[in-house]
């Protein structure tokens, strides 16, 4: 039997790793598919204190893993089918074993939101892409659009300014959301036209994307702008198909927990971006792993 | 890099078009995180299916002829291949759970 299991290797199960490690629980830690979480499609990371030049969100990640490894955490890549509850006597069940575990913290992350509107599943693959420093560079000296106004679409709107030749900011409101700094440099960006009060209806092409319909939302009128590509960062979707029947949620689906990252499962905890929270960040993340290891630790004491 | 097969512009009609065995390209790039995501699950179906399937990789930075001759514009993109033909293309890092059902239909 485990002490402890953790699912899921971005910074907040990392990080819970890393201080489970020191605190010489018996923990595994398993990546699946979480590897490096969200962070691994964030090109650069500028808001992470102690790094003033920025980091690649993977160099990040991967310097958590040596760090958490070098005190001694045990990662495995599996992939967790199912897991069972009960008090003191978790039960893991990956593609190769089942485990029994006293505690588990849940850091499975988020996943980007799709926009659910006509052609969005059709073209997946053909125009339509959630990760720009994956996809960008596909769209060298062609026109694309990314849909969104908080701090994800505005970085990765900038980031595709390295290859379109030009990006058209779609964003529903009349303000972004997206931190002053950054607003700051987008507004600057020639490259970049914000399209203010419009929603997509409707991604247009046969074999590939060819267009965006749009409706302006104080106007009611309808316009096609043409495009080859579409970028989406409208929010996240928590990874909660392994909990969501065994907990309590908040209306999105994030995991809810208490100030000590205690879910309404005993024994059970949460960290990173799968938890229902404000803001959603490296830096929240890391916060959130250490303490969740922390509550474990106490809660293996009673 | 890991220790798959790399197919290039130039290798590829010789090894994954005329391969008498059913192949899957895992078609990547060194900037795509997600790419990473699925790699060590990409090298553990290789090992399953060797000598059934031929799984490899491209890397899309340096090989831009064979992406555009089959329209990708996402990766990680997988695509597999039987007597020379596309019979399933992957998009994005799935579970690979996922991966090895679709591998398991090409035999």
């Amino acid at each position: 039997m485990e002490d402890l299991i953790i699912i899921g290797a971005g910074p907040a199960g990392l990080t819970a790793g890393l201080y489970a490690a020191r605190s010489r629980l018996r923990t595994i830690l398993f990546e699946g598919l979480t590897l490096g979480g969200q962070i691994l499609t964030t090109d650069f990371v500028e808001n992470y204190p102690g790094f003033p030049e920025g980091i690649s969100g993977f160099e990040l990640a991967d310097r958590m893993k040596l760090q958490a490894e070098k005190f001694g955490l045990e990662i495995q890549n599996q992939e967790i089918i199912r897991l069972e509850f009960f008090p003191k006597k978790n039960v893991v069940v990956t593609d190769k074993q089942n485990l029994e575990s006293k505690a588990v913290i849940l850091a499975c992350g988020a996943t980007p939101q799709k926009l659910g509107i006509e052609g969005e599943d059709l073209l997946i693959g053909k125009g339509i892409s959630y990760c720009a420093t994956c996809d960008g560079p596909f769209y060298t000296n062609q026109e694309v659009a990314v849909i969104g106004g908080g701090d994800m679409a505005v970085e990765e709107a900038l980031f595709l300014t390295r290859f379109a030749s030009k990006v058209h900011l779609v964003h529903r409101r009349d303000e972004l959301r997206a931190t002053k700094l950054l607003q700051e440099r987008i507004l600057t960006k020639e490259q970049i036209k914000i399209i203010w009060d419009t929603i997509p209806i409707r991604i247009v092409g046969k074999n590939e994307v060819e267009g965006i319909e749009l409706k302006n939302v104080k106007t009611d009128e309808v316009s096609l702008l043409p495009v080859r590509g579409v970028f989406i960062f409208i929010g996240y979707n928590p990874n909660n198909a392994l909990v969501k029947d065994h907990m309590e949620l908040d209306k999105l689906g994030f995991v809810l927990t208490n100030n000590d990252m205690e879910t309404s499962v005993p024994g059970v905890f949460a960290a990173g971006d799968i938890r229902s929270k404000l803001l959603r960040q490296v830096s929240t993340a890391v916060g959130e792993g250490a303490m969740a290891a922390f509550a474990a630790e106490k809660f293996l004491e009673k | 890099m890991s220790d798959l097969l790399q197919v290039t512009d130039e290798n590829f009609d010789e090894e994954i078009i005329n391969s008498d065995l059913p192949t899957m390209v895992d078609f990547w790039a060194e900037w795509c995180g997600p790419c990473k995501m699925v790699s060590p699950a990409i090298e553990e179906l290789a090992k399953e299916y060797n000598g059934r399937i031929k799984i490899t990789q491209m890397d899309v930075d340096g090989n831009r002829q064979t992406p555009a001759r089959f329209g990708i514009r996402n990766i990680p993109t997988l695509m597999l291949f039987k007597g020379g033909k596309v019979v399933k293309t992957i998009i994005g890092a799935q579970p690979k759970s996922h991966i090895d059902e679709e591998l398991k239909k090409l035999l």
